[in-house]
Order: C-alpha cells, then sequence, then structure tokens
C-alpha cells in the first residue's frame, strides 16, 4: 500500500508542475518557477514560526505571498531597474532563500524544519502522516489530500480560462489590446506555481520541484505541436517518471525525488533522440535523404 | 449610418508624448483622422510609428496628452479596435495552429468563461479566406513561412470584425501579389466606412494604396489627405538630409539608396 500512496503522491505533483510548466516554458519564465520554489522558503519558516504548525493551510498562504512577492520583486527590477530579466531572477531568488536558511538556523531550536527535508523532501515518509477520520476511520495521507486540492484548483482554472491563458501567453500585447489584464493572468499563474511548490516542497523537495516544473513539458514540447496535447503529455511524462523513479529508488536503495528527477533527466533525452517531429534522429535522417 | 455619427473622428490623439528612459520617442503629436479612410504611417527607421500605434492601444505609458478612438477613451471601446502587431512580437514556435491563432480574434468578444462557438469558427475560417490562407488553417504556426505569418495576424485582425484597425507593417515579407490583395480587401473595408491604419515602408506605392498619410519622425510632420500632404518637401523633412533632391519620389526609389527601405523577404 505504501508504494501505491507515494507513486500517487509523486504523480499528483509531477501532473500539477507539469500542467503549469507548459504555460511556464512557453512564456519564457521556466528561470521564474525555480526562483520561486526556492523563495517561497523564507515564507514557509515565517508561517511555521507565527502558527507554530505545520498546518498545510498556513504554509500555502504564507509561501504563496512569498511566491507573490518574489514575482513582483523580479518584475520590478527587470522594468525599474533596468537589470536583465535573468540578473533580476538571480538576485531575487538567491537572497529570499538565504533569508529563509538564516531563519532557519535562527530558529534551529524552535522551528521543526530542516534544510535537507525543504530541499530534498521525504516522499518516502508520506504515507505516515495519515489523515484520520472522526471514527477512527483511515482515510488518506495528508499529502494526497492536498495535492488533490492543489490539482483540481489547477485544472478548474485551465479548463475554465484556457482562452485568456493561451492569448496571454502567446502575445501578451495582442491581449492587452483586446482587453485582457495581462497582469493578472501573469500573477494567477505564479500565484498557483508558489502554492504548488509549497503543497509539493514537503514530499518532493524544492530541487525536484523545479524539475518537475521544466523537464516534463520540455519533454511534450519536442513531442508535438499542439498545445493542448503538450498539456497531456507533459502530465504523462511526469506520472512515468514519477512511477520509474520510485522503483529505481528502491532498487538502488537511494533517494526518491532524485530518482524521479533521473527519470525525467531521461526520458527527456529520449524524447530529444527519438522525436518523430523534433528529435535529431529524424532532422539526421531528413538530411541524409535529402 | 448615422450621419452624426460618421461625424465623429475615427481617431484623435492630442498632445502625445512617449518616452523611454526620459528620452522623447514621440513629441507632442497632435492629429485626427476621419472614419473611411485607408490611411498609411510613414517614417523611418525607429521614427515611433510603433510606439505610436501601441500608445493608442493603451500598451505604452504616456508621459501626456491621449488618445481617443470614435470619441471615446480607448478601454471603452476596445471591441471596436483590431490591431496587427508587428510580425516579430510573437514566438512563432509556440505549438498553436493557425487557426488557433485566428480564432484569437474572436475572444474579446467572448466573455469571461465562454468558449468560442460554431459562429466563431465560421468567422474565423471566413477570415482565413479572405487571406488566402483556408488550406492553412490546421497547419502549426511554426512552419509558415513570413508572409504567411503575416496573414495569419491579419486574418486574426480580420475575426475581430472591428470599425478600426491597427496595422504594424502588414505587407513586411508579403509577396507582390498577395500585397495587392490585401490593399483590394482593405478598400473593400474602407468602403463600408471602416478605417484602416497601416504603418508602411515602400514609398513608391504610397500614393496609390492610401487616401490619407501620417508623416512621422518623433515629431508629427504633416497629417492629411495624400493628395496634399504625401509631397517631395514634407518628405524631406521627414526622411531629412537622407533625401537627396530629387523631384520624383519614383525615381528616388528605382536608385534604391533610399536608407529607410526595408529588404523585402520573400
Ligand atoms: N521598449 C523600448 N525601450 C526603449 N526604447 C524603445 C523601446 N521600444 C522602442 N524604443 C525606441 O523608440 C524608438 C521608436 O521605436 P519604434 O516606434 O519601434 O520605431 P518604428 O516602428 O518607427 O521603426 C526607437 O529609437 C527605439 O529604439
Ligand atoms: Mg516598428
Amino acid at each position: 500500500m505504501n508504494d501505491f500512496w507515494i507513486i500517487l503522491t509523486g504523480s499528483l505533483v509531477a501532473i500539477s508542475c507539469a500542467l503549469l510548466g507548459c504555460f511556464l516554458i512557453l512564456r519564457r519564465m521556466a528561470l521564474v518557477g525555480d526562483a520561486i520554489s526556492h523563495a517561497v522558503l523564507p515564507g514557509i519558516v515565517l508561517a511555521f514560526l507565527f502558527s507554530g504548525s505545520r498546518d498545510s493551510l498556513t504554509m500555502v498562504i504564507g509561501a504563496g505571498l512569498l511566491g507573490l512577492i518574489t514575482t513582483f520583486l523580479i518584475e520590478f527590477f527587470h522594468k525599474k531597474a533596468k537589470l536583465q530579466s535573468d540578473a533580476a531572477i538571480g538576485v531575487t531568488f538567491t537572497w529570499l532563500f538565504a533569508i529563509g536558511v538564516v531563519l532557519i538556523s535562527l530558529f534551529a531550536g524552535k522551528v521543526d524544519l530542516d534544510q535537507d527535508c525543504v530541499l530534498y523532501g521525504e516522499i518516502a515518509y508520506t504515507p505516515l502522516d495519515m489523515i484520520i477520520l472522526e471514527g477512527g476511520y483511515l482515510l488518506a495521507p495528508k499529502a494526497i489530500v492536498v495535492m488533490s486540492c492543489v490539482l483540481i484548483s489547477i485544472l478548474l482554472v485551465i479548463y475554465f480560462f484556457y482562452k485568456e491563458l493561451l492569448v496571454t501567453s502567446f502575445d501578451p500585447g495582442y491581449a492587452t489590446a483586446l482587453g485582457f489584464s495581462t497582469a493578472f493572468w501573469h500573477y494567477l499563474l505564479m500565484g498557483m506555481v508558489s502554492a504548488t511548490t509549497v503543497a509539493s516542497f514537503e514530499s518532493v523537495g524544492a530541487i525536484l520541484v523545479v524539475a518537475l516544473l521544466i523537464v516534463p513539458p520540455a519533454t511534450a514540447y519536442l513531442l508535438t505541436d499542439n498545445f493542448k496535447r503538450m498539456l497531456l503529455i507533459s502530465s504523462g511524462v511526469g506520472v512515468v517518471a514519477s512511477a520509474s523513479g520510485y522503483y529505481l529508488a528502491v532498487w538502488m536503495d537511494g533517494s526518491i525525488a532524485a530518482a524521479i528527477a533521473t527519470m525525467c533527466g531521461l526520458l527527456f533525452a529520449l524524447a530529444f533522440v527519438f522525436s518523430p517531429t523534433h528529435g535529431i534522429l529524424k532532422r539526421k535522417l531528413v538530411r541524409a535523404i535529402n | 449610418m448615422n450621419k452624426n455619427i460618421s461625424a465623429v473622428s475615427a481617431l484623435e490623439v492630442h498632445d502625445l508624448t512617449v518616452a523611454f528612459d526620459r528620452k522623447p520617442v514621440l513629441w507632442n503629436i497632435d492629429l485626427e483622422i476621419p472614419q473611411g479612410k485607408l490611411v498609411g504611417i510613414i517614417g523611418p527607421n525607429g521614427a515611433g510609428k510603433s510606439t505610436l500605434i501601441k500608445s493608442v492601444m493603451g500598451l505604452l505609458p504616456l508621459s501626456s496628452g491621449y488618445c481617443k478612438i470614435f470619441d471615446e477613451k480607448i478601454d471603452d471601446v476596445r471591441h471596436r479596435i483590431s490591431y496587427v502587431p508587428q510580425r516579430e512580437s510573437v514566438d512563432w514556435d509556440f505549438p498553436v495552429s493557425v487557426l488557433d491563432v485566428v480564432m484569437m480574434g474572436r475572444y474579446g468578444k467572448l466573455g469571461l468563461l465562454k468558449r468560442p462557438r460554431k459562429a466563431d469558427l465560421d468567422v474565423a475560417m471566413d477570415c482565413l479566406r479572405k487571406v488566402g490562407m483556408e488550406s492553412f488553417a490546421n497547419r502549426q504556426i511554426a512552419q509558415l513561412s513570413g508572409g504567411q505569418q503575416q496573414r495569419t495576424f491579419l486574418a486574426r485582425a480580420l475575426a475581430q470584425q472591428a470599425d478600426i484597425y491597427f496595422m504594424d507593417e502588414p505587407f513586411a515579407g508579403v509577396d507582390a501579389a498577395t500585397e495587392k490583395a490585401i490593399i483590394n480587401l482593405l478598400r473593400t473595408m474602407t468602403a463600408a466606412n471602416k478605417t484602416v491604419i497601416v504603418v508602411h515602408h515602400d514609398l513608391q506605392s504610397v500614393s496609390s494604396y492610401f487616401d490619407w498619410v501620417i508623416l512621422l519622425n518623433t515629431r508629427l510632420v504633416a497629417n492629411g489627405p495624400t493628395t496634399s500632404t504625401f509631397t517631395q518637401d514634407k518628405l524631406q523633412e521627414t526622411y531629412g538630409g537622407k533625401l537627396t533632391l530629387l523631384s520624383d519620389v519614383g525615381d528616388l526609389i528605382r536608385r534604391e539608396n533610399f536608407p529607410n527601405r526595408e529588404e523585402k523577404v520573400l
């Protein structure tokens, strides 16, 4: 049963990240996802200090706020201070992440959070943290409940606001001309990335979240020219990586999160070589034939 | 159409100044354009032509001044305005089809939570037909030539079924025959009292294409009907010393020493 819970948690995280990641990479904002996943750390610590618990809701709110602040700061440094966008990202998130690390060491005694856990996650422990209903009836691991809520919210937003997200991603200038608020959809997306990062950090850790945000969408991008299919394929890649990564970790007796990230990279490499549309093999073949 | 309503200016720009990093790119522009005209915006590279269009569309912060369309604030009449951005403004590797892009022209008319319907699809296909791209509807945009990309953008703008159209270099990379076909299409639109404002580069075709011209080089040099406005001395003023003194503009262009004429990519 533990296998099942762990793979299910991994898959829920992977699908959530894959869906958001598709928008991120097409908006050329993959690194913003990276930045947010690190910069939410002080938010997590502060939320923990204020509420005194690892209650997910407080943490999601604390980190969600930090995520929005990160996005805002990056825009601010880029637009107002005329810093290159990659430099603006670098400045913002390293600084916020460092504050998080400092806070953890300052309050080490009071905070039941350790940096390894934040960075690498502990997906293996997810089945231990079960939500137990009134009558002592076992329901499901907490991580599953939280991640299901996150995924459902993401699916609802993409389903109902598909056209807004699509047009503001493809052509923001035109979208503004049509009367869509590009800023609103930008911050909504960034808010969802922050919330997802936080909700998943306990299970998979900050580093794997980045891998799941970027690598499956990048793989799907190589495999299709259709955006809806890209959303589906990247989710599929995420799930396959989670399941195969779990068994790889069991076999190697190693870190599950690292194994999942490794599988993501492997799937990307396969797509890179064998993709029927963009793969290097196909390009070589075409050149050989011509 | 009600006489009173068509007497309202299509576009009114008042005291418009736009600056990037405090360096003014548009300076004190005042102009008014009547409805139903095919208008050319002419000026050298960096003259602020794109900036003028973007400012009118509300995409840039204005240092001073205001713009009105049909005597209303832009935000109140967005559903009547259509826009063709410069082709380079988007990523053509984005995984969408030609039809997906043209359908975006319908998005402004749909409310929140509304999906495009059959009627919207019909409009989109009709617009693709008008620009001769119907057989490309399901083609991925990454596989289009420059001219086809341009026509896709044009079809998207047409799908908005607006009353005023702003087009930023819609002929860049379009072949001569298509350009003629598009001009004819724009003519039928202006005949139906639509206003079409086009950033244009080929000075040789200005007189035959446009009823009205805006000559721009940071400042407004001239604004008025082509016959009285598109003159040698006004052009001289727009392009500055780069223009040698020759009475025939056509002559000048044939000699191909015109500094601001962009290469046509076919
Ligand atoms: N985002 C921007 N930031 C700074 N300068 C800009 C920006 N956009 C345009 N400019 C400058 O404004 C001037 C006018 O640009 P533009 O309106 O694109 O010219 P045109 O379309 O007439 O070729 C140019 O000198 C250009 O360098
Ligand atoms: Mg321009």
